[in-house]
């Protein structure tokens, strides 16, 4: 009867304290939603702020003028031609005093001149703020098509010049355009200019090729492009495609299949697992002391980079090529080893073909860290303006992600905050395609055992 | 002939070899196949065509990296005992500056005309002693592989053990690659030591170590004052910055994981598992440009309109960006480990009549700590070696101070800013950066072994 009547006061209390349970149940329950969604919307919102800054920066405001390479104005002699006694060194002397000449030509009047007429409320003391409609990139331009045709002298040719990074800003809003005068870069007359020469269609927004096809540039903000950035992490992944992957997959090969099991490979475990997860800049210290300081190899040259990014991805390599090779049944080793295959052959016949979804998968996620790695790069010195197409690996280059370091830091904010954004699209682009390769490949090659 | 050439034509012969040793060991083979009496081969003839190409290549190809590894060097001591005084006598950066200048004027990248003889005469020695160097390395390199060639191919027969052979070959391959990820562990080791050790000439380490201030000062040339080099300030900020992120990422990724691991249906964490870890791929650079832009002025005018001074680069905005870079570290890890955790666990717990809640925070999670605590000091780790997020967002200030609605530095930071443009590694300014380094290396070494070995033993303490 006693232990009828404790038991009542068990089930009482239990059944007091239901409520409170079920509630902290669902508070709890509520708790981990929460956070999931607050995950999920943090990428959502890390997406939607870089695309919306972004996007419109792959639109560049340009301008179309009939271009009249007025003969007054470029007075210059007919471009030399080799004579057929004339030796190479004269010839080239004799260019290099053509292009000389043509240097010295007043390209800005070709501009200002061919710009004027468009204009409805001009007058001749304005003349010097005409240029600051184009950007000055265009005049050099103007420039390579007389050196490349000197026939087009005296010639009218319609052309679409980028508008400078002010003028493009101005026109897009991102600037306050109630600001006071001081504190807006362009003269008035220019704003006024702009906005009339938009109304009336001589400026229009025209997707913007600049980004694309041409190296960064300091003078001309409104042409720089990424193209040096592409083609410096080309070679840096061209590099580490070629070094850390093969490596990887043959450390990777003798640790899982060749090596006794012993404290030295438990070491070697241990070390590869944390070189996995050394931060990133260490490998920079690295690349400088071994590749800079004691090799000599050239600062911010894609090589050292491509070396860095090689050693630091190779761990990724080596741990993704183990893992494959684990799940491997070793009932495919027992059969070509029974058939009398040597344990080479057992390898490289029959377990790695096998693997190679797998290898592949995961050497693709280790290019693509590399590909958005920046710290490291910076301290092998890539941090310094470069101008041109690096034309091969032991050239000055820049990469994508240090490219987008250089930009965020341009003074012209308002001008680059979408530059930048926008040179972000195209890595996480890139990043997002080499995943995807990688996802789809691993959907479409995976076996399971 | 450059070394590109030498390599090319190496290649062309290499396929050339094969072939060779292919064809006399398949003739060979015929002839065994025919003739009972002869010996029937150990190998097939690929094996011995591979093992003529290898010995026809491998030597000569360690002879052009062995030369152009040690012809440089060899030219410059020859070079400088052509020197006339006093620039033969010079040592140090003065002779390097001198054979750097001979270099260029070698290689035409000096205007003519303005040069003294003895330089002209240095510079016609240079050049004539890298072209002989280049033709005796042509020569000798020709020689090894016709040799090797030669050799080998007379080596063909049908008793040779031609597999095994190239089997220990490939093996030894094998064993080489896999000691590079060692030999990279050895090389950050022994760099920073090095230049850590030559910091610790100029500075003493209990000043670096336990100095307050952080002020390096870039000197003029042989300036005597060569400014505070604290570590403790940098250090304050690399914690402040890595404990907001920690409080940002622990919480979000840790009821995500539980959410995700325990409550959620299958479809929901079949989308939001990959998505989260979107977050993890997402290059840093871009979480540095998000914080700086958009973050960092949102903090601010949130702070303001609560009264609060927080500054637009700071520790928080650098942390809170960093929390949600490593939101999908911690939950992914504790996803695992929480799936990991055996049912029979959870079914007793249910079974006794607890709730789902009581039984994953009374149950559940004791058993998987050891696990999540693994995983957090692995995003502790993460997060006290990031970079370009505190570079972009921290605000660059190396002051002590404790306040997270400050600017900050961090170690990483400060190394960036010391190993700037030219990489002269004398002065201690640039040097510090090893040291920080160094640090910076032990402290994530410490945080990951611990971690891995945690993570490690839970493992096995289900399996």
């Amino acid at each position: 009867m006693s232990q009828d009547n404790s038991n009542l006061t068990v089930q009482d209390k239990v059944v007091a304290s239901l409520k409170r349970r079920r509630r902290q149940e669902k508070l709890f329950r509520t708790l981990g939603l929460g956070s999931v969604i607050l995950s999920l919307a943090l990428v959502a919102i890390l997406f939607i702020n870089i695309f919306s800054k972004g996007v419109p920066a792959f639109w560049q405001t340009s301008m179309t003028v009939e271009v009249y390479f007025d003969p007054d104005v470029i007075r210059i002699s007919e471009k030399p031609e080799q004579q057929p006694n004339e030796t190479f060194e004269d010839f080239d002397e004799r260019l290099l005093d053509w292009e000389t000449q043509l240097g010295f030509v007043n390209f800005n009047r070709i501009l200002s001149d061919s710009i004027t007429p468009l204009l409805s409320d001009f007058e001749r003391s304005q003349t010097r703020y005409v240029t600051q409609l184009v950007t000055s990139g265009e005049r050099h331009a103007l420039r390579d098509m007389v050196m490349e045709d000197p026939s087009i002298v005296g010639e009218t040719r319609s052309l679409t010049l980028l508008t400078s990074a002010d003028v493009d800003v101005w026109l897009k809003g991102n600037i306050d355009r109630s600001l006071p005068d001081d504190q807006l870069q362009l003269p008035a007359v220019v704003r006024e200019w702009a906005d009339e020469l938009h109304a009336n269609g001589h400026i229009q927004n025209r997707f913007s090729t600049a980004l694309f096809m041409n190296p960064d540039s300091r003078s001309s903000l409104a042409s720089a492009g990424l193209a040096g950035a592409f083609v410096g992490s080309f070679y840096m992944l061209l590099i580490v495609i070629f070094l850390a992957i093969p490596m990887g997959v043959a450390a990777a090969i003798y640790l899982e299949e060749f090596a006794p099991k012993n404290k030295l490979t438990d070491i070697i475990e241990v070390n590869i697992n944390n070189l996995a997860a050394v931060p990133s800049i260490i490998f920079g210290l690295l690349g400088a002391a071994v590749f800079i300081n004691w090799f000599k190899l050239p600062m911010s040259a894609p090589v050292v980079g491509g070396l860095v990014l090689s050693l630091m991805t190779l761990p990724t390599v080596i741990i993704a090529t183990r893992a494959t090779l684990r799940a491997i049944p070793p009932s495919i080793r027992a059969a070509a080893l029974g058939l009398g295959a040597s344990k080479t052959q057992t390898v490289f016949h029959h377990v790695l073909p096998l693997a190679i979804p797998g290898i592949l998968t995961g050497s693709i996620l280790g290019v693509a860290q590399a590909l958005g790695e920046t710290a490291p790069l910076l301290l092998i010195g890539m941090k310094s303006f470069v101008a041109s197409i690096p034309q091969s690996p032991m050239d000055q280059a820049t990469a994508l992600p240090v490219q987008i370091y250089l930009w965020q830091g341009n003074e012209l904010r308002n001008f680059f905050e979408a530059r930048t954004s926008a040179a972000i699209i195209v890595l996480l682009m890139l990043m997002i395609s080499l995943n995807s390769l990688a996802i789809w490949l691993r959907r479409k090659l995976e076996v399971r055992w | 002939m450059s070394n590109l050439t030498v390599i090319a034509v190496l290649l062309i012969l290499m396929g050339l070899a094969y072939q060779l040793g292919t064809a006399k060991s398949s003739k060979q083979a015929s002839r065994a196949a025919r003739d009972k009496t002869t010996p029937s081969m150990h190998s097939r003839p690929h094996h011995h065509g591979a093992l003529v190409a290898f010995w026809t290549v491998a030597p000569a190809l360690l002879l052009v990296l062995l030369w152009s590894w040690f012809s440089p060097w060899m030219i410059n001591q020859m070079l400088i005992s052509q020197l006339p005084e006093p620039m033969a006598s010079f040592s140090g950066s003065e002779l390097e500056a001198v054979l750097r200048r001979v270099h260029n004027v070698a290689g035409n990248f000096v205007a003519a005309g303005v040069l003294a003889d003895w330089e002209m005469q240095a510079a016609q020695y240079y050049q004539e002693m890298r072209a002989l160097s280049q033709a005796i390395m042509v020569a000798a390199v020709s020689a090894t592989a016709a040799a090797g060639l030669f050799l080998s191919y007379r080596q063909v027969n049908p008793q040779l053990r031609a597999r095994n052979a190239m089997e220990r070959v490939i093996k030894a391959v094998l064993i080489a690659s896999s000691t590079v990820a060692i030999l990279t562990t050895i090389g950050i080791v022994l760099s920073m030591v090095g230049e850590t050790l030559r910091f610790f000439q100029f500075v003493s380490p209990m000043d670096f170590f336990f100095g307050t201030t952080w002020n390096p000062r870039f000197s003029t040339v042989g300036g005597g004052d060569q400014g505070e080099f604290g570590l403790l300030p940098l250090l304050v900020g690399t914690l402040l910055v890595a404990s907001v992120a920690l409080l940002v990422a622990i919480p979000l990724g840790l009821l995500t994981a539980i959410y995700l691991a325990e409550y959620a249906p299958s479809r929901l964490r079949s989308i939001a598992k990959p998505v989260i870890e979107i977050l993890a791929g997402i290059p840093t650079i871009v979480y540095g440009f998000f914080a700086l832009v958009t973050v960092g002025p949102f903090l601010a005018s949130l702070g303001a309109s609560v009264g609060l001074d927080i500054r637009a680069t700071s520790a928080l905005t650098a942390g809170v960006v960093m929390g949600i870079m490593i939101i999908p570290f911690i939950s992914s890890l504790s996803d695992d480990i929480l799936t990991q955790v055996p049912k029979a666990l959870r079914d007793g717990s249910l079974g006794l009549g607890a709730t789902k809640s009581e039984t994953i925070r009374k149950v559940v999670l004791p058993a998987a700590l050891p696990g999540i605590s693994g995983a957090v000091l692995l995003a502790a780790s993460r997060a006290v070696g990031e970079t370009m997020i505190v570079v972009l967002a921290a605000g660059n200030s190396p002051v002590l101070t404790a306040n997270p609605f400050e600017a900050v530095s961090t170690m990483t930071v400060t190394i960036v800013n010391q190993l700037t443009g030219d990489n002269d590694f004398s002065s201690p300014q640039s040097l510090v950066a090893f040291a920080l380094g160094l640090t910076l290396f032990a402290i994530t070494l410490v945080l990951n072994i611990i971690a891995l070995l945690i993570v490690r033993k839970f493992r096995e303490q289900y399996d």
